[in-house]
């Protein structure tokens, strides 16, 4: 029987790792990723999870062991955040080029200097080109569905890339919350052990990570691309298993909220999303035409739904919770996305960028409903604007 | 082995290399521009160049050591490192320096 239990994000992280059946952890801890580890190096010292904990150096060697295990075949946990995430920068091109679909959990946290501990999507955002699958989460019970579905979608053999699910520090990775805990067949059934086509085995040698001259590095390239969009088949397969096996529904890529007749719709990830659709409800009563989406899976980017999704309405304001310095005005990186989505489109909305929650700063419903004031009152004529809510001038 | 000019749907994924064994086609000695030549007089068999050639491409003859010439990339460590200078580096036929 499925059971209910109330955990934080960490434990919810840790919970999917343990469900899937995980071969290897290699972690080394920081905040706000540490009890996620802390949970798992648990079970297995006690005999609770049959694993092989691999306490590393540094999360650059962390991440180098989570390759190499998954290289021999093996399915791998690693958890980080900021600094840690920055660290392995090198291995994580390296992991999605050796098509090693390892598993990792971002405790998203801002980036150095100044020194925060605090949430903001900066860290993952600023690995979006590394040919990872990355997965947002609003709240705990979707934390734990999320780590299945990486494992699921980025072991896929049309896949086969690394997948990371990302939780807001703090707001997810120590929040407890009621979450329903499945029974192990169903996630075995779900998730059929993993065994790649090609893996490092002494009785059957192959070369891996070998020199890609300039007559072959560009096709190792494209064939990373074919995967990433070989992806999205995958990634709606899997949410269509899922339902069938857990009776959770989850929109694949975006979800909606009312959006069809919405003239304004905000555009958010993670956390925060739940503030935003409060305030949108609160003001739906009030009589206003706002909806709300929420992007799910980030890479590969849902640009289709998301033009399916926004083209009708007036006015888009799309929530940035990162920065690309220099970009635009230094918009964030999702309004750079969702603006490019929409150049092909004939009848486009007007868009606005709404940078929030930067250090861990709290997003009130009284700054969203600043926001949607910033929605109501763009003009027309007007280029876009860079909002930043919640800054003292 | 992977045809010369295959396209990116015909390779193996992720630059691996299926099969053992293919550094036995893939004559690296190719690159070299200097050749190391021996002279078996000067010859004490130290084990020097064997112990520091990069490409483990030194061999044990009776009265000397000699060269893997499909392998050696003419680095002229060996030449450098010799105590007894019995290694001579000398331009490949064909090659040139500017
Ligand atoms: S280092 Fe010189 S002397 Fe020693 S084994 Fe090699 S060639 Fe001979
Ligand atoms: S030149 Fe370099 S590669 Fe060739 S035998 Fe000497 S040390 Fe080895």
């Amino acid at each position: 029987m499925p059971k209910q239990a109330v955990i934080s994000g960490n434990m919810a992280a840790a919970y999917a790792a343990k469900y899937a059946r995980v071969d290897v952890i290699a972690a080394y801890p920081i905040t706000p990723q540490t009890t996620a580890i802390e949970y798992l190096s648990q079970w297995v010292a006690s005999g609770e999870l049959d694993a092989e904990f691999v306490p590393a150096e540094s999360e650059h060697s962390a991440m180098t062991i989570c390759i190499a295990a998954s290289a021999s075949g093996a399915r791998t946990f690693t958890a980080t955040a900021s600094q840690g995430l920055a660290l392995m920068h090198e291995m994580l091109y390296i992991a999605s080029g050796l098509r090693t679909p390892v598993v990792m959990m971002i405790g998203n946290r801002s980036l150095s200097s100044p020194l925060s501990i605090w949430n903001d999507h900066q860290d993952s955002m600023a690995e979006r080109d590394a040919g990872w699958i990355q997965m947002y989460a609003e709240n705990v019970q979707e934390t734990f569905d999320m780590g299945l579905m990486c494992y699921r979608v980025g072991e896929d053999s049309r896949v086969m890339l690394p997948a990371m699910f990302c939780i807001d520090g703090f707001f997810l990775t120590h929040t407890y919350q009621n979450v329903v805990l499945p029974d192990q067949e169903q996630v075995d059934e779900f998730l059929p052990p993993y065994s790649p086509k090609y893996r490092l085995d002494p009785s059957n040698p192959i070369a891996m990570g070998t020199v890609g001259d300039p007559r072959w590095y560009m096709e190792f390239a494209k064939q990373k691309v074919e995967a990433m969009e070989a992806a999205r088949g995958v990634v709606e397969e899997a949410h269509r298993d899922f339902e069938k096996i857990f009776g959770r529904r989850y929109d694949p890529f975006i979800e909606r909220f009312h959006c069809n007749d919405a003239d304004y719709i905000f555009i958010t990830m993670g956390s925060v999303s739940g503030t935003f659709r409060h305030v949108v409800r609160e003001l739906r009563k009030e009589g206003a035409s706002v909806g709300l989406v929420r992007i799910r899976t980030f890479r590969p980017f849902p640009y289709e739904e998301l033009r399916e999704a926004i083209s009708g309405a007036k006015v888009v304001g799309i929530v940035d919770r990162s920065i690309s310095f220099g970009a635009m005005k230094s918009c964030g990186p999702l309004f750079l996305e969702v603006r490019a989505a929409l150049y092909e489109q004939e009848k486009k909305p007007k868009t606005v960028n709404l940078i929030l929650g930067i250090g861990g700063r709290d997003t009130t419903p009284s700054m969203v409903r600043e926001c949607f004031k910033k929605l109501e009152s763009v003009d027309e004529r007007r280029e876009f604007d860079v909002f930043w809510i919640g800054l003292r001038e | 082995m992977i045809r010369e000019g295959a396209g990116f749907r015909e390779l193996p994924p992720a630059a691996i290399v299926p099969e053992p064994g293919t550094s036995l086609k893939n004559k690296t000695g190719s690159w070299r521009i200097f050749r190391p030549v021996v002279d078996r007089e000067k010859c004490s068999k130290c084990r020097i160049c064997w112990l520091l050639c990069p490409e483990g491409c030194k061999i044990e003859l009776e009265d000397c050591f000699e060269t893997d010439l499909d392998y050696c990339k003419g680095c002229g460590i060996c030449a450098q490192e010799c105590p007894y200078k019995a290694i001579e580096m000398v331009l490949e036929e064909g090659s040139s320096i500017a």
